[in-house]
């Protein structure tokens, strides 16, 4: 029948349409992302807590000398880059999971990723600052 | 949340194109649902302690930048932090994060495609519960410890 024909066939092989990513522009790079940053963050977060854990009643010479030593900088730095881009990424989920009007959607998302670049920034030259 | 008898009571308010309302069946959501179970409370905790670590992270900007800044402004972080809001608020937010981070483990072996069945999800579900218990006391005795 020609109806069963017809679904069957489209002008672009499946490859097309998988690279195409369809209407939304996207694909799984959001979530992925989402998962990766989550998998840095695990012993990231383990290492921080703990450390923060035991700065607890530290003096600010002391506190200082920790985030200024290499390691703890390097380390802190990753921290900073992966939990603002993983926190981002999950309010911009949250936003769009329930915010009905478009405008504040798109202008919350916008919002909170200039304010996770900010705020990430800023953590970062702090820490620049210390360290160097 | 109540739960509803039937899915037909979840209806929209719209309005037919001659402006008169009308409500329109709605496929069942968040009314169908007892929110009070395991695995909803839990799912929905995700989020909540995601967007309370948000507010941890803020934290963090203002001890490092008040640290870089120098003493009088990060005396101003270690009056706040040693301060009863601020342990409180340190208490409750170690909370979140582990119980955020122990969620998220579940859920990269639910990606993975292991733990979907009820038994398994209601055993993971009290692991990660526990799990945050343990870690958080275990995080603040030594934060006790390098106090003292």
């Amino acid at each position: 029948m020609a109806n069963e024909y017809a679904e069957n066939t489209t002008l672009r092989s499946p490859l097309g349409r998988v690279r195409g990513l369809g209407s939304a522009k996207g694909g799984t790079h959001h979530w992925w992302m989402q998962r990766v940053t989550s998998m840095a963050l695990l012993p990231l977060m383990l290492w921080f807590a703990l450390s923060a854990a035991s700065l607890a009643g530290a003096s600010y010479a002391e506190t200082v000398a920790w985030i200024g030593r290499p390691w703890n900088a390097v380390l802190l730095l990753a921290t900073i880059a992966l939990a603002f881009h993983h926190t981002a990424a999950g309010i911009q989920v949250i936003l769009e999971d329930y915010a009905n009007q478009e405008w504040v959607k798109m202008g919350g998302i916008l919002a909170i990723k200039a304010i996770c670049w900010l705020l990430a920034l800023a953590s970062a030259l702090a820490v620049l600052r210390i360290a160097v | 949340m109540s739960i509803m008898q039937d899915s037909r009571e979840a209806t929209m308010s719209g309005r037919r194109s001659d402006g008169t309302p009308v409500r329109r069946p709605l496929s069942p959501h968040l009314q169908v649902y007892d929110m009070m179970q395991m695995t909803s409370a839990l799912s929905i905790s995700g989020r909540i302690t995601g967007v309370i670590w948000s507010f941890g992270l803020l934290i963090l900007v203002w001890w490092l930048v008040a640290a870089a800044a120098g003493p009088s402004a990060f005396a101003g972080v270690q009056w706040f932090l040693s301060s009863w809001l601020g342990l409180l608020g340190m208490v409750g937010l170690t909370a979140a994060a582990w119980f955020h981070t122990l969620n998220g483990l579940r859920h990269l072996s639910w990606d993975a495609g292991y733990g979907y069945d009820i038994a398994t999800t209601y055993r993971t579900g009290r692991m990660v519960l526990i799990g945050t218990a343990v870690m958080t006391v275990l995080t603040w005795l030594i934060a006790i410890i390098a106090w003292a």
